[in-house]
C-alpha cells in the first residue's frame, strides 16, 4: 500500500509537471505567442479562432497566477477549446476517438511483443547453446536496431503496396462505419497487422534478451535444483519456478515501455495514417493547431501515467516483497 | 584485482591458469583490453569506424554537393548513380555519405551531453542523498515517465528550428535513464571502504566524487554514452522524418523526410528509403553490440559464463543450463 501511494504521488507530480509545462511553454516563447501565431497564419484566421487560441492558452488580462488557475480549471473540466485545423470540432471530441485507436494499437502490439519475447527468452535459455540460442539474439538485436517508422515504411511498401496483402492506410476500411459487427472487427484486425507487426518486430528482442539474462541467474538458484531433484516435470520447473521469478524485471519494464511504445507508435501511426493520438498530434503541429496540440500532449502523458499505475497494481499482486515493504 | 577462481575442476585448463597468473593491469581499464578480444566488440567497433570514416572523408568519397540536382528524378540504381536518384533528382549515394556527418554528429554530441548531464544529476543525488536526492529522484522519475517523443515534438514546435535546438531538446529529454543508473551506482560505491577512507583522510568532496567514485564507473559511463547515442540518432531521425528539423540540410533523417514527401513508396522508389534506414540500423546495431560486450566484460557473472563456455566447448559438452558457482580466491 505504501508502495502504491508513493507511485501515485509520483504520477501526480508527473501529471502536474506536464500540465505546467503546457502552460509555461507558450509563455516562455519570445514575444506574444498569440500575436505571432496569428501572423504565422497570414490572416487566414477568424476572430472566434483568435478567441479560441487565447482561451486555450489561458491568455487573459489577469496576472500569471490567475491565468494559471483559469487554465487548470479549464483542463479539469475537460475543456480544451476548439480545434483550429478542423474547425469547429471540439478538441475533446478528436481526443476521444484518437485515444481509443492509440490504446488499442499500443496495448495489442505491446502484449504480443511482451508475450512472444518472454516465451522466446525462456525457450532459448532452457536450450542454452542450441540453434535458436545462437541465432535469435543476434537476429532480433539487429531487427531492434531499425527505427520504428523505417521498418513500418518498408513493411508498408512490401506487404501493402507491392504484394497488396494488407491495406495501405487507416484503422478500418473507409466505406465502413464503426459498429460492433464481424465485418467491422475483421477490417480493424486486418488494418492492424502491419502497424502492430512493425512495432512487435522492433521491440521483441529487448524482452527476450532481458528474460534470457534474468533466467540465466534464476536457473542457478537452489530452488530450481530442488524442483528438479523432486522430479517435477520440466514444463513445471520451466514456467512455474524459473519463469515466474525471472519475469519480474520485465514487468517493471512493461510500464516504462508503454511510454516508449506510445511515443514510438506516434511515427507508426503517421506512416499508416492510423487515426490515433500521435497521428493527430503531428497533424496538429503541421497545421499549427496549438489548442489541439496541447491537449494531445496532455492526453498521451495521462494515458502513460494511468497505464503505469495499472502495471504497479499488477506488480504488487505478483511480487510479495513489494506488498510487504 | 580479484580474479574469480573457477571451482569446477575441468576449468583448470592452461588457458584459465595463465589468466590467473598474469600480473594485474590497471583495474579501471581492464574492461577495455578484454573487450578488444571479444568478437562482438570488434564487429561493433569496425562498423562504427567505417561510418565515422565515411563522415570524415565525405568530401573525398562524394566530392560533389549532395544537394545538387544531378539528373532525372527517381532513377533506379545504375552504374552512374549507384544508389539511384531521389524524387528531386539528387544523388542518393552522395546524400547518404554527407548525411552521415549531421546524423552522427548530432548523435555523438547529444550522447556526450546526455551523459554529462545524467552523470552530474545522478552522482549528485547518489552522493549527497537526503533532500537533494529526493528532489532529483522525483525529477528523474517524472522525466522517465513523460512520453519522450510527444514532448520532443511539442518542444521542437516552440523553439527556433536548427541542429542546435535538436541537440539541446534531445539532451533535456534524454538524461533521466542514465541519471537513475548513475545514482544507484554512486549509492553503492559510496558505502565502499575506499570512499570511507578518502572521507576520513580529509579529501575534498570534489576529489572524492571525481577521483574516487567516478573512475570506478568508467565502463558504466561508456555504456550509457553509447545508449544515449542510439537514442539520439533514432529520435533525431524521427523528428527529421516528421519535418520538424531544417529539411534543407542533408541528414539520414531528412533523406527519409524527402522520400516520404516525394511519396517514394507509391512511385516504388525503394532506393531512397533503404540506404538511410540501413545506415541508422547498422550504427545502432554496432553500438548495441558494444554495449552487450561491455556488459559481458564488466559483469562478473556473464564474464565467468563466457570463460566456462569455452571450457565446456573444449570438453564437447553441449547443453548446460545454469551458471556454475564461482568463488573468490580471497575475500571480496
Amino acid at each position: 500500500m505504501k508502495y502504491l501511494l508513493k507511485q501515485m504521488g509520483l504520477y501526480l507530480v508527473a501529471a502536474w509537471a506536464a500540465l505546467t509545462l503546457n502552460f509555461l511553454l507558450p509563455r516562455a516563447m519570445p514575444g506574444d505567442p498569440v500575436m505571432s501565431l496569428i501572423s504565422r497564419m497570414r490572416g487566414q484566421i477568424k476572430p472566434e479562432q483568435i478567441a479560441s487560441i487565447k482561451a486555450a492558452f489561458g491568455f487573459t488580462d489577469g496576472p500569471l497566477w490567475q491565468q494559471y488557475l483559469q487554465y487548470l480549471n479549464a483542463v479539469f473540466h475537460g475543456d480544451f477549446g476548439i480545434s483550429i485545423s478542423s474547425y469547429p470540432v471540439k478538441v475533446s471530441d478528436i481526443i476521444s476517438t484518437g485515444l481509443f485507436w492509440t490504446i488499442l494499437l499500443g496495448v495489442v502490439s505491446l502484449l504480443i511483443s511482451f508475450i512472444v519475447g518472454n516465451l522466446l527468452g525462456v525457450f532459448i535459455t532452457w536450450r542454452r547453446g542450441g540453434v535458436a540460442d545462437t541465432i535469435l539474439p543476434g537476429l532480433l538485436t539487429f531487427m531492434g536496431s531499425f527505427p520504428y517508422f523505417w521498418l513500418a515504411l518498408v513493411m508498408l511498401f512490401l506487404f501493402a503496396f507491392k504484394l497488396g496483402w494488407f491495406p495501405l492506410r487507416h484503422a478500418y476500411a473507409d466505406e465502413l462505419s464503426p459498429a460492433f459487427t464481424w465485418t467491422f472487427i475483421q477490417s480493424v484486425l486486418v488494418h492492424m497487422v502491419l502497424p502492430a507487426g512493425s512495432v512487435v518486430l522492433v521491440s521483441v528482442g529487448g524482452w527476450m534478451m532481458t528474460m534470457r539474462s534474468t533466467m540465466v541467474g534464476v536457473l542457478s538458484e537452489d530452488y530450481i535444483v530442488m524442483a528438479e531433484a523432486k522430479g517435477l516435470p520440466q514444463r513445471m520447473v520451466m514456467f512455474a519456478y524459473a519463469m515466474r521469478n525471472a519475469i519480474l524485471p520485465n514487468i517493471t519494464q512493461f510500464g516504462m515501455s508503454l511510454g516508449f511504445i506510445l511515443s514510438g507508435q506516434l511515427l507508426t501511426e503517421m506512416v499508416f495514417s492510423y487515426p490515433g493520438l500521435g497521428f493527430y498530434l503531428v497533424k496538429a503541429v503541421n497545421t499549427q493547431d496549438y489548442s489541439l496540440m496541447q491537449a494531445l500532449f496532455l492526453m498521451i502523458t495521462l494515458a502513460v501515467l494511468v497505464a503505469n499505475f495499472i502495471v504497479d497494481l499488477l506488480y504488487v499482486r505478483l511480487d510479495p516483497r513489494v506488498r510487504a515493504g | 584485482m580479484n580474479i574469480p577462481q573457477i571451482s569446477v575442476t575441468e576449468a583448470q585448463t592452461p588457458e584459465v591458469r595463465s589468466k590467473i597468473r598474469r600480473a594485474p593491469r590497471l583495474a579501471q581499464f581492464d574492461w577495455f583490453t578484454r573487450m578488444l578480444r571479444d568478437p562482438k566488440a570488434v564487429i561493433g567497433l569496425v562498423i562504427l569506424a567505417i561510418f565515422l570514416l565515411m563522415a570524415v572523408f565525405a568530401p573525398v568519397i562524394a566530392p560533389k554537393d549532395p544537394n545538387r540536382i544531378v539528373g532525372r528524378a527517381n532513377q533506379a540504381p545504375t552504374a552512374k548513380f549507384i544508389f539511384g536518384t531521389t524524387g528531386q533528382g539528387k544523388d542518393v549515394f552522395a546524400q547518404m555519405v554527407w548525411g552521415a556527418r549531421l546524423s552522427l554528429g548530432t548523435g555523438f554530441l547529444t550522447g556526450a551531453l546526455i551523459t554529462l548531464l545524467s552523470l552530474a544529476l545522478g552522482m549528485t543525488a547518489g552522493y549527497f542523498r537526503g533532500w537533494v536526492d529526493g528532489v532529483l529522484s522525483t525529477a528523474t522519475n517524472v522525466f522517465l515517465i513523460i512520453p519522450g517523443l510527444p514532448l520532443l515534438i511539442t518542444l521542437a514546435m516552440y523553439l527556433p528550428p536548427g541542429a542546435m535546438t535538436i541537440i539541446i531538446v534531445l539532451s533535456v529529454t534524454g538524461w533521466a535513464w542514465g541519471a537513475r543508473v548513475f545514482r544507484a551506482q554512486t549509492l553503492t560505491l559510496r558505502e565502499k571502504d575506499f570512499v570511507s577512507a578518502a572521507v576520513v583522510s580529509g579529501e575534498s568532496t570534489f576529489n572524492i566524487i571525481f577521483r574516487e567514485i567516478l573512475p570506478n564507473m568508467t565502463s558504466l559511463v561508456v555504456s550509457s554514452f553509447f545508449g544515449s547515442v542510439i537514442y539520439a540518432i533514432g529520435a533525431d531521425a524521427g523528428l527529421a522524418f516528421l519535418g520538424f528539423e531544417n529539411v534543407s540540410i542533408v541528414s539520414w533523417g531528412t533523406m527519409l523526410f524527402w522520400a516520404g514527401n516525394n511519396s517514394a513508396l507509391l512511385t516504388g522508389a525503394w532506393w531512397t528509403i533503404l540506404p538511410p534506414g540501413l545506415c541508422i540500423a547498422l550504427v545502432a546495431f554496432a553500438t548495441t553490440m558494444l554495449i552487450y560486450s561491455l556488459d559481458e566484460v564488466t559483469n562478473p557473472r556473464l564474464r565467468s559464463e563466457k570463460e566456462i563456455d569455452s571450457v565446456l566447448k573444449r570438453f564437447h559438452i553441449r547443453s548446460r543450463r545454469s551458471t556454475p558457482v564461482l568463488r573468490h580466491e580471497r575475500g571480496g
